[in-house]
């Protein structure tokens, strides 16, 4: 029940962040649903994963900032284009048609599936000596997911440094080749 | 089945917003909310009715522990895409940073032109 008035609070965030004129309280609205996600992760029995969205929230809170402010607000045309009208309700039939199957086929809510996991849970104690089974599936189980993870960011970091360079490496006499 | 459906509606928000809206912030911020919403379909999957962390405290009874404990699977696989995600934020906010400083505006029907 408390999951439901949670749910329906993040819908109106998300629809004020994206409706709203000034930026900068679109991305604080923004922040609000991502709190949001992250108590009802922590009323799902996820405690690992509601303090890392936190962190998460708050840092991209913080470039988003970093992008908007200090902007002027910038105007953006008003007229609607036909053709984005069209392509949306193409998208969203598409989208409902193939969420109605999906839904007939999913278990229902408060019973998972479990097949694999319910091995991890059974002996993740036993083989790797973690008692957070999480952990040890992200870490011992998985651990090649966790690596690519780590890449992943770590490119992401560098292509930001190299695109935010304001230097280039040429002198300033030097031609164009 | 009425939480799956207001998730699949938080996901067509975010789906709405991407395709619509012609501010560069506001598709970043779409994309957002549809790592989000994706992000709890994965975790409300994996609930458990009465369900406990799969964090065994000492002392605890095995046999209790592996009927309570939720779904440990779909946990582990969205702390990678949550971290991802802020990848993909961090990426895009340097590119629309980038685009202002060139075009002066996040609108993108003004950046059609190509310049040198």
């Amino acid at each position: 029940m408390l999951l439901i008035i949670l749910l329906i609070f993040m819908i109106a965030g998300a629809i004020i962040a994206l409706e709203t004129k000034n930026l900068l309280s679109a991305v604080i609205a923004v922040g609000a649903v991502g709190a949001g996600v992250s108590i009802c992760f922590l009323m799902l029995g996820a405690p690992d994963i509601a303090i890392t969205q936190m962190a998460v929230e708050t840092l991209s809170l913080v470039i988003l900032i970093r992008a908007t402010i200090s902007r002027d607000l910038t105007h953006v045309t008003a007229q609607k284009e036909v053709g984005g009208l069209i392509a949306i309700g193409v998208f969203m039939a598409i989208f409902v048609l193939f969420s109605t199957f999906a839904l007939m086929e999913i278990p229902s809510f408060g019973k998972p599936l479990m097949t694999v996991s319910s091995h991890y849970v059974q002996n993740g104690l036993a083989q790797t000596g973690a008692s957070n089974i999480v952990s040890a599936i992200i870490l011992d189980y998985r651990g090649y997911d966790t690596l690519g993870e780590a890449t992943i960011l770590f490119v992401a970091v560098a292509g930001a440094i190299v695109l935010l360079r304001k230097k280039g490496r040429k002198k300033v006499g030097e031609k164009d080749e | 089945m009425l939480i799956y459906v207001l998730c699949i509606i938080l996901f067509a928000i975010g789906l709405y917003g991407i395709v619509v809206k012609k501010n560069l912030v506001k598709i970043i911020i779409s994309f957002g909310i549809l790592d989000y919403s994706v992000n709890l379909f994965f975790i409300l999957l994996g609930y458990k009715r009465d369900g406990i962390a799969p964090i065994m405290m000492k002392g605890q009874d095995k046999a209790q522990f592996v009927a309570q404990a939720v779904d440990p699977l779909p946990q582990a696989l969205v702390l990678t895409s949550i971290v991802i995600g802020l990848g993909i934020t961090i990426l895009m906010v340097a590119i629309a940073i980038r685009l202002y400083d060139k075009y002066g505006t996040f609108d993108v029907m003004k950046m059609r032109k190509l310049k040198g």
